[in-house]
């Protein structure tokens, strides 16, 4: 798989450890499979369904329909579920999402600090620093060092508002459109909203490289 | 419970690293984990409040030292153990070796997966009209369960501002004990950082959390 180059957990001791998982979890699957619990079909479809259906391309459509359709913004701010249930193109996302809005006064992030409440219908799963220990931590505490760690610089006065996602609540930021993107297509601005932008994490992509 | 799974305002941790293209799984088994946490979880009567639990009841050398996957594979073993769902030495074994009932939903086949891919509702009907208003000020309870409990341990003890109420939800101290939904209000509070972290707070900070009614008290 891709990316893998980067895993420094990946030494030879945990190679072997990775490789007694991978048989205790095959170990498990046939068990529940011979007993009649699960049919593994029905589990390739999950794993399928995280893989190409669920992710941040659903929540980057929001945002860019948000940008471009301030009537749509509007609705998504007073109920995000409502709202987004009225875009066929993504996925039902039950009825707790909150949209919560960055300005230049205010920049919003998005944590769990006990465990990885996230809102997937609308980013995927999460990514591993999301349910990591050093993000957890440190989120509620230090954002901005935090957001340092990212490569990202507020300025000093902007009021940071962290939401601990500690219930089935679930938050979606929305970030500010960056200037010179001025008269682009939802498809063109969904291009440049990342998903660390729509935790606050991140800020969307400068316009610069993009069409 | 007071665990290490609590993990807001510890110090130590070191930096995020992000991992650029990260993939949405790093190994094929992490997705067969997911799958059978999901599968086992919605037709098994495991619900994610039991579901958490059993992670946080991990021993907190285990818990600190595992990959995210690892701990969900650990927690989904012990519980179905614990549930006389599966024996240890099956596990061992690689195969069924004795009868069990079936699961509670029955078998976990292809018509189930819309339904576990899909967001349910955790709002139920509401008893007694919301206790707080929004803008009223609250404090959290100082309470130490332990048992599963979602206040936070830096969130107890302080005094916060109701910001939204978010409906009436399946309380999680009780469902995550097999003792019912027992629907609660649920309600943002927000904090000033100060309030949470002193005077070497970052001033421009608020954080908010989400709070269950029985948490709070009026100030």
């Amino acid at each position: 798989m891709s990316g893998h180059d980067h895993d420094h957990h990946h030494d030879d001791h945990d190679h072997s450890e990775l490789t007694e998982t991978e048989l205790r979890v095959r170990a498990l699957e046939t068990v529940l499979t011979e007993k009649g619990y699960v049919v593994p079909a029905a589990l390739d479809a999950i794993v399928e369904a995280y893989e190409t259906r669920i992710g941040p391309r659903n929540g980057a459509a929001v945002v860019a329909k948000a940008w471009t359709d301030p009537a749509f913004k509007k609705a998504l701010l007073e109920d995000a579920s409502k709202a987004v249930a009225t875009l066929g193109h993504v996925s039902r996302v039950g009825d707790h999402l909150i949209a919560v809005e960055n300005t230049p006064k205010t920049h919003n992030m998005v944590v769990c600090t006990l465990c990885s409440c996230y809102p997937w219908e609308m980013l995927g799963l999460p990514p591993v620093w999301y349910k990591a220990a050093p993000y957890r931590s440190r989120a509620v505490k230090d954002p901005r060092g935090v957001l340092a760690d990212f490569g990202v610089t507020l300025p000093k006065d902007t009021d940071i508002r962290v939401w601990d996602s500690t219930a089935e609540t679930r938050f979606l930021v929305l970030p500010m459109r960056p200037a010179g993107t001025e008269g682009w297509s939802e498809e063109q601005l969904a291009e440049i909203v990342t998903r660390d932008s729509m935790i606050g994490t991140g800020l969307p992509k400068a316009p610069g490289g993009a069409k | 419970m007071n665990g290490v799974h609590d993990m807001g305002g510890i110090d130590g941790f070191g930096k995020v690293e992000a991992e650029p293209n990260e993939p949405t799984f790093h190994e094929t088994w992490e997705g067969r984990v997911i799958a059978m946490v999901r599968a086992i979880g919605t037709n098994g009567g495991i619900n994610l409040d039991m579901q958490r639990f059993s992670r946080e009841i991990l021993p907190p050398q285990v818990y600190l030292t595992s990959s995210y996957y690892q701990k969900w594979f650990l927690a989904l073993e012990q519980s179905m153990i614990a549930r006389g769902m599966i024996g240890a030495d099956e596990v061992e074994a690689g195969h069924s070796l004795h009868e069990n009932p079936p699961l509670k939903r029955g078998t976990f086949t292809m018509k189930d997966v819309e339904r576990v891919t899909t967001r349910g509702s955790f709002r139920r009907e509401p008893r007694l009209a919301p206790a707080f208003a929004v803008g009223k000020r609250v404090r959290t309870k100082n309470i130490n369960p332990v048992t599963h409990t979602r206040l936070p341990r830096y969130a107890r003890g302080r005094s916060g501002t109701i910001e939204r109420i978010n409906g009436c939800h399946v309380f999680p101290d009780t469902n995550a004990r097999e003792q019912g939904e027992n629907p609660q209000w649920l309600y943002t509070v927000v904090f000033s950082g100060h309030d949470l972290w002193g005077d070497d707070a970052d001033p421009t900070l608020q954080v908010s959390i989400e709070a269950f009614e029985p948490y709070l008290e009026p100030v």
